[in-house]
Parts: C-alpha cells; sequence; structure tokens
C-alpha cells in the first residue's frame, strides 16, 4: 500500500528535516456549549483560590500568624486553618499525597484525563491565555491569518501584540505574586514588594514564577501536555475498557457526507453517517487533533470538541452527542442493537474509592486525636548507668518536651518504674522536688537533662522499664514515653 | 541514511525513517524543534561553565575558571561567619556568672554543647567520652568528687588541674606507705582490711579489726579524716562509700597504700580560653553530679 516519496517532498517550509520537527502551531476556535461553561467555572474556582486564598485570614492568638494557609519555613511550621503541623509530621503530607494519587486513578478511571482538561495548572492557564489572545487578535480564522501574513506590521497589529503580551506577563507576575503570597504573611509581604522592600527571594520567585507561567502558558501549551508531562503515559496503564473517554461514536458519524448529500441519502432511505466533516471539532481543540481518528496521547479529555459537535449537529437537525463521554464497549454494542451501559461504579473504582476513604479516614482520625503535648526520651548511652556514692543508681535521659499549643504551659514530670526512684531535672530548682515543674514556652521544643535516680535495694534487675509522664498541671493533658532504667 | 528511501506510510499518515526490519518499518517520529534547540543550548551551557567555573582535573592541579571560584573559599567564609555567631554567644556565655549560666536554658544549653565538644577532644582520653572514667581517672557522672563538686570548685579543678605543677593547683597526695617503709606489709594487710570495712565490704577471716583502726588513726585520718570520710581541701577520697577511684578489692588497697596514689590531671587555664572554661565547668557539673 505503501507508495515512495521523496522525503523532499515531506519537508514543509517550516521543518528543518525530518530528525526533529517545527512545531505546528495551534489555533483553537472559541466555543460555547455545556463543558465550555464547566471550564469557565472551574477555571474561575482554581484560580480564585490560588490568587486570593493567602489573603484568607484565620485567628490563632496573639503571637501566632494569622494567616489561613501559611508555610512558614523561618520557623519551620505549616499553617492550615486550623492545624499547625511541624516538620516531623511532615508524613501527613504523606497521606495527602496517597489520597491526592488515588483520586487521580480514581478520575481517570470514571471520566479518563479529566484532571488534564479541567483542573491541571497547565490546561488552566493556558485556556486563560488562550482567552486573552483570543480577546485582542480575534478568533482562530483571523488569528491564522494574521501570522500568516507577509505584509509589513502595521501600527494596529504591533500595538494588538505589545497588548497581548503585556496582559500575558500581567497574569504571569500576579502569579508568582501569589506564590511567595504562600509563604509569608500575605498583607505585610505585598506592602513590603510594592515599595521594594520584600526580601530578595521573594522577588527572584516572582521572577521565575513569571518566567514559566509566561512560557508554559503563553508558548509550549500543549507541548507540556504532550511531551513533558508523564501522566499522559502513565495514565495509559491505569484506564480501562469502561472509562468514559471523550469518542467520536463512528458508529453513528460513518460514513461522513456532506449535509445536502446526506440530507438526499436519506430522503432515498440509505443509511448515511451523521459526520458532516464541518471539521469544528477540530478547530476548537487545544491540542490541534482529530478526535474521530480515535483516542490519542494528545487529547486531554477537555470535552470542547463536544460542545463544537453538538453545536453542529443542533443546527442541521440531527440529535446531539455526536461525540460524547463514552468508551468503545457501548459503540459495539450499538453496533449490535443493544442498549449502552456506563458502568461508574465497578470494582476498580470502587477500590480506588475505598484506598480514599481509608486513607483519608486515617488521617482525619489522626489528625483529631494527635496530642498538642508530646515527650521523646533518649537514653544516656555513655555512661548508661553511675553508682552514686552511697550505692543508689542513677540513669541520665535527655528528653526533649514539645509544646505545640498557642500558649504557654506548665508541665509536671512523674516517673514510674524502679522502686523509690526520684526525678531531677538539671537546672531547674522545682518547689516541688520529687514531682519537678517546668515552663515550656507556647508553639516550642524545650530540651531537659533529666536524672533518675533509685536505691541499689528493690532494684536488682539489669533493667527496668521506666515510663515518663508530662502533665499539663492547667489542662491535665498529658503525654507519656517509655524507656529503660539499667543497672550499672 | 542516503541509501534508505523515505516512506509513506499509509496508515498512519506518517513518514518512515526507511529502516526495515522483517517486514516491519519504523516511523519517523520526530522530536520537537524547541526539545533539540534545548538540547543543543545544555551543551553551549556545559562548555561555558567549564570555561566560567573549575571543571577539568589536570595532572596535578586543575582548571580555575575564569571567575575564579572556589568551593573551598566559599568554606571558608562560611566558617568565619560562623566563628562570628558563636564569638557573640560566647562573649555571652564569658560574661556571666556560672550559676546564671545554669539558671538561663539558652546559655545552659550552648554551655553544655560547647562543653561536649571541647571535653571530647581534651578531657575524653583521660575520663572517656561519657565522662564515666576509668581506674585512676574520676568518673564525672556520680556525687563524689576528690576535689569538691560545686560550679565553683569543678571550675577550679579545670583551671588550675590537680598536681600539675600549675601555682594554684590542687596539692596533696597519697603517701607510699609501704615503700617508704612507714609500715609492715602485715600492718599493710591490716589496715586495707580496716579500710574495706569502713564501706561496709567485707574482710579477711581473723583480721584484727583494733590494730587496724590504730594503724588508721596514726597514719590515715590526718588526710582522710576521721571515720575516714575524705578532705577534699587535700584530695583525700572518701573511704565510706562505695566507690572508689582504683578499685576496692584488697590487693588494689594493699598496692595503694605501699606505693601511694598521685593521679594528675593537668591545667587547662591558658589552654582554653576562660570563656570554654566556664562552659565545661557548666557541662561536668550538669553531667548530673554536680553539687
Amino acid at each position: 500500500m505503501n507508495k515512495t516519496v521523496n522525503p523532499k517532498d515531506l519537508t514543509s517550509d517550516d521543518d528543518y528535516g525530518p530528525l526533529y520537527a517545527a512545531r505546528k502551531k495551534v489555533y483553537p476556535q472559541s466555543v460555547s456549549g455545556t463543558f465550555r461553561r464547566i471550564k469557565w467555572g472551574l477555571m474561575a474556582f482554581c484560580l480564585g483560590v490560588y490568587y486570593f486564598l493567602p489573603f484568607v485570614r484565620w485567628n490563632r492568638g496573639l503571637g501566632a500568624p494569622s494567616q489561613a494557609v501559611l508555610i512558614d519555613l523561618p520557623n519551620s511550621r505549616f499553617y492550615f486553618f486550623f492545624i499547625e503541623l511541624w516538620p516531623q509530621e511532615v508524613y501527613y503530607f504523606t497521606g495527602l499525597l496517597i489520597v491526592a494519587a488515588v483520586a487521580l486513578f480514581l478520575m481517570n478511571s470514571v471520566g479518563g484525563r479529566i484532571w488534564c482538561g479541567y483542573l491541571c495548572p497547565q490546561t488552566v492557564w493556558t485556556d486563560l491565555f488562550y482567552a486573552v489572545e483570543r480577546l485582542i487578535e480575534g478568533d482562530r480564522r483571523e488569528r491564522m491569518k494574521k501570522d500568516a501574513s507577509k505584509d509589513p506590521m502595521k501600527l494596529e497589529r504591533i500595538s494588538e501584540i505589545l497588548l497581548k503580551h503585556s496582559i500575558w506577563l500581567l497574569i504571569a507576575w500576579w502569579t508568582g505574586g501569589a506564590w511567595v503570597l504562600y509563604f509569608n504573611d500575605a498583607p505585610t509581604l505585598v506592602k513590603e514588594l510594592v515599595t521594594f522592600q520584600g526580601p530578595m527571594i521573594a522577588y527572584i520567585w516572582i521572577g521565575i514564577l513569571t518566567a514559566t507561567t509566561y512560557v508554559l502558558a503563553g508558548y509550549m501549551r500543549e507541548q507540556v501536555c504532550t511531551y513533558m508531562c508523564p501522566w499522559p503515559r502513565i495514565q495509559a496503564a491505569l484506564t480501562d475498557e469502561w472509562a468514559l473517554n471523550v469518542t467520536y461514536r463512528y458508529d453513528r458519524g460513518e460514513k461522513r457526507t456532506s449535509v445536502k448529500k446526506a440530507a438526499e441519502l436519506r430522503a432515498l432511505g440509505e443509511q448515511v453517517g451523521d459526520c458532516v466533516d464541518c471539521y469544528q471539532c477540530v478547530a476548537v481543540c487545544p491540542t490541534g487533533i482529530d478526535i474521530r481518528n480515535g483516542p490519542q496521547l494528545e487529547c486531554i479529555q477537555c470535552g470542547l470538541c463536544i460542545d463544537a459537535c453538538d453545536n453542529v449537529m443542533t443546527k442541521i437537525g440531527r440529535p446531539t452527542r455526536l461525540i460524547a463521554y463514552d468508551n468503545d464497549i457501548n459503540i459495539h454494542r450499538r453496533q449490535e442493537g443493544k442498549a449502552p451501559i456506563y458502568r461508574i461504579v465497578r470494582p476498580r473504582t470502587m477500590v480506588y474509592s475505598a484506598i480514599i476513604a481509608a486513607v483519608g479516614g486515617f488521617m482525619i482520625y489522626v489528625l483529631a486525636t494527635r496530642t498538642l503535648l508530646d515527650i521523646n526520651v533518649l537514653h544516656d548511652r555513655n555512661p548508661v548507668a553511675v553508682r552514686l556514692s552511697d550505692g543508689s543508681i542513677r540513669n541520665a535521659y535527655t528528653a526533649r518536651l514539645l509544646n505545640k499549643s498557642g500558649h504557654d504551659r506548665v508541665i509536671a514530670i512523674d516517673i514510674d518504674g524502679p522502686v523509690n526512684s526520684t526525678i531531677h531535672v538539671v537546672g531547674v530548682d522545682s518547689v516541688t522536688p520529687d514531682r519537678p515543674m517546668i515552663v515550656i514556652p507556647r508553639d516550642s521544643t524545650s530540651e531537659l537533662r533529666l536524672l533518675v535516680t533509685a536505691p541499689a535495694e528493690g532494684n536488682q534487675e539489669k533493667s527496668i522499664p521506666v515510663r515518663f509522664r508530662v502533665t499539663d498541671i492547667g489542662l491535665g493533658e498529658a503525654a507519656s514515653t517509655t524507656d529503660n532504667f539499667v543497672a550499672p | 541514511m542516503t541509501d534508505h528511501q523515505s516512506e509513506f506510510d499509509s496508515v498512519t499518515g506518517r513518514s518512515t525513517t526507511g529502516h526495515e526490519w522483517d517486514g516491519i518499518k519504523e516511523l519517523n517520529t520526530p522530536l520537537p524543534r524547541w526539545w533539540v534547540i534545548t538540547f543543543y543550548l545544555t551543551i553551549i551551557w556545559a562548555i561555558g561553565y567549564w570555561i566560567v567555573y573549575p571543571a577539568w582535573p589536570l595532572i596535578s592541579s586543575n582548571t580555575r575558571g575564569v571567575i575564579g571560584y572556589s568551593s573551598r573559599a566559599d568554606v571558608a567564609v562560611e566558617l568565619a561567619n560562623l566563628e562570628k555567631i558563636r564569638g557573640d554567644k560566647m562573649v555571652a556565655l564569658g560574661a556571666a556568672s556560672l550559676a546564671d549560666i545554669e539558671k538561663d536554658p539558652a546559655l545552659l544549653a550552648l554551655a553544655r554543647a560547647k562543653g561536649k565538644t571541647v571535653f571530647g577532644d581534651n578531657c575524653a582520653p583521660c575520663h572517656g567520652s561519657g565522662a564515666a572514667g576509668a581506674k585512676g581517672f574520676p568518673n564525672l557522672n556520680d556525687d563524689d568528687w576528690l576535689w569538691g563538686g560545686t560550679l565553683d570548685q569543678i571550675m577550679q579543678t579545670i583551671q588550675f588541674g590537680a598536681r600539675s605543677g600549675h601555682a594554684k593547683t590542687h596539692e596533696g597526695q597519697m603517701l607510699a606507705f609501704g615503700k617508704d617503709g612507714v609500715l609492715k606489709p602485715d600492718e599493710i594487710v591490716t589496715v586495707a582490711n580496716y579500710v574495706r570495712s569502713l564501706s561496709g565490704l567485707p574482710t579477711r577471716k581473723g583480721y584484727d579489726a583494733a590494730k587496724g583502726e590504730k594503724i588508721f588513726a596514726d597514719n590515715c585520718v590526718a588526710c582522710h579524716g576521721d571515720g575516714g570520710k575524705g578532705n577534699q581541701e587535700l584530695g583525700a577520697p572518701n573511704l565510706t562509700d562505695k566507690i572508689w577511684l582504683y578499685g576496692s578489692d584488697e590487693a588494689i588497697l594493699i598496692e595503694t597504700i605501699t606505693n601511694g596514689r598521685a593521679g594528675v590531671m593537668p591545667a587547662w587555664e591558658g589552654r582554653l580560653d576562660p570563656a570554654t572554661i566556664k562552659a565545661m565547668a557548666v557541662y561536668v557539673h550538669s553531667l548530673g553530679g554536680g553539687k
């Protein structure tokens, strides 16, 4: 079947040669419809959250940051509304990542790459940049004509291009600006930034994010999805035959004919496809593919071709959803004259949902039951035990007391373990010698040296378990840990 | 490549590379141009990097790079900064009194950290890395002190040492009662058993307790005090407690009484700066035995 072609014929004007290819610029046409509306809504939501979240306030009391979402790197704290995480609790993010990953799998098994089509930052910002481009330079045809024009540029065209890039840069700059606000008190930082007193690192990050946003959304666009992103490759391994992908229902569409010819043939009682080969689905596609060629790596499942096709079908008086979220199983069933079946609930989606519920539930449980007071104890390794002059035994421990609450605490330390044992905190002259009491400032860690002394009588064993209990004497909150009391 | 004929694949609408294996032809999937340009840019970047930064190893050195960057110079700057930060804190430590250091958690933490490091460098060879001591070298974790266990006494001992030759050092030593002929061997055995009895250790069968007490009173009380409670002015250990610097066996006691003991601790004044000595004193005091 293959016909031999001269390689020169394959090389178009904008091609360097067969080993690498120039990008074929995509000019998506504007479209209106259900999925476009969903996309606008989600875009407004995502960008709204991203740009304005740093300004949401949350009262944590005096001396604590009042920003609802804040990553406080210098003090190693992460604040999320009522949650405050310390570096050692970073494993919560592991749970979050697991939930995020499985949620992605779940989305994929229900509706294909809908993450890519509706929620991915690359898509959201590219969509926004396209909207700006369309507003200034006009729709698909106009933009193609303007780009292809060989005439010397007129002032009008130059100002158009300048305006477009200025707005792009403004959006990109705002994107970088919002990013740094997550790392410092937003209103203060905004004031510092506009008066050029902000920290250098903030300006650097704004610069980086401005550059990446401008380049990725203004220039790279669908190439990020096609060449750079691993998800298109991974999702192929995670999908199954029941997932609802954007599908051209070729059982209905083929054979393609013109509107006029189709009407004539139908009048004769012949079988004709609904597709009128208008190429509207191709024109609106942000990745520049023809969905009628079947599932493709480039397809981000945004559904804009569905809107485009529906508009055409409505106009020519044919049923809509010639392109729809569907799968091959239903195409075959329809071809066989059976009713299509949709199985959103199936083992795969149930397992994913169960994992999300289990991990999410576990995280909520752990977060809800975590204590704001904690103690870690490390036994001295050298020497492990000391014999005192009266023959009694002393073990020393380094204790780390954590007060994660927003107020100072008075803590009492008790021990259970060796018979008649006493505890002393180095540097602390407690009014209650048998039960040392110390103050731990709010939101901080105190390192203490604990000396546990016990008479040799009654403590003959080589190693005796010892429990350290700390109690907030005001609130009664308690925490404990165990170690061993060792004989010399 | 020239001898291969590029073809057009009608199924995919793509050209082939012209390569064929068992009838299967390889499709030409060209890289995006920006990718190739980026690839070349990284190569140009690497060449620029070789010129600007130290890069190529030579036989005995390496290329220096035109801007003269050196990671060692960076380290030197960082270390200088660190010294500066430490300098301020050590000044604060030097200014505070020993008692105040122990009461201020920040100063205590600094003194303990500094003291631990300096102890490891200077004291650990004799006293052990955990200050647990060894035969002849006191355990600094316990509550038994030859020269006193208050902060000031510990600091004094560190400053001037024991029998170190320094003008202000601790003096006083255990005489060689046997070697010098003060006591006869059988008297030494008797008094050794008496000393063991002071701390409740078992004694040799048939030893004469009264004779032992008399020998002790005549020879030992001067330094070790009535009842053998010791004397920190002279560094004479308490013989009634459970802690023995050289050991409590009869044989070891006989050896001690026969040959005497005079362990030496060097003076650290002059070798360590005053703030460091303070930190050391606080560190040793906080080990647990401090009075």
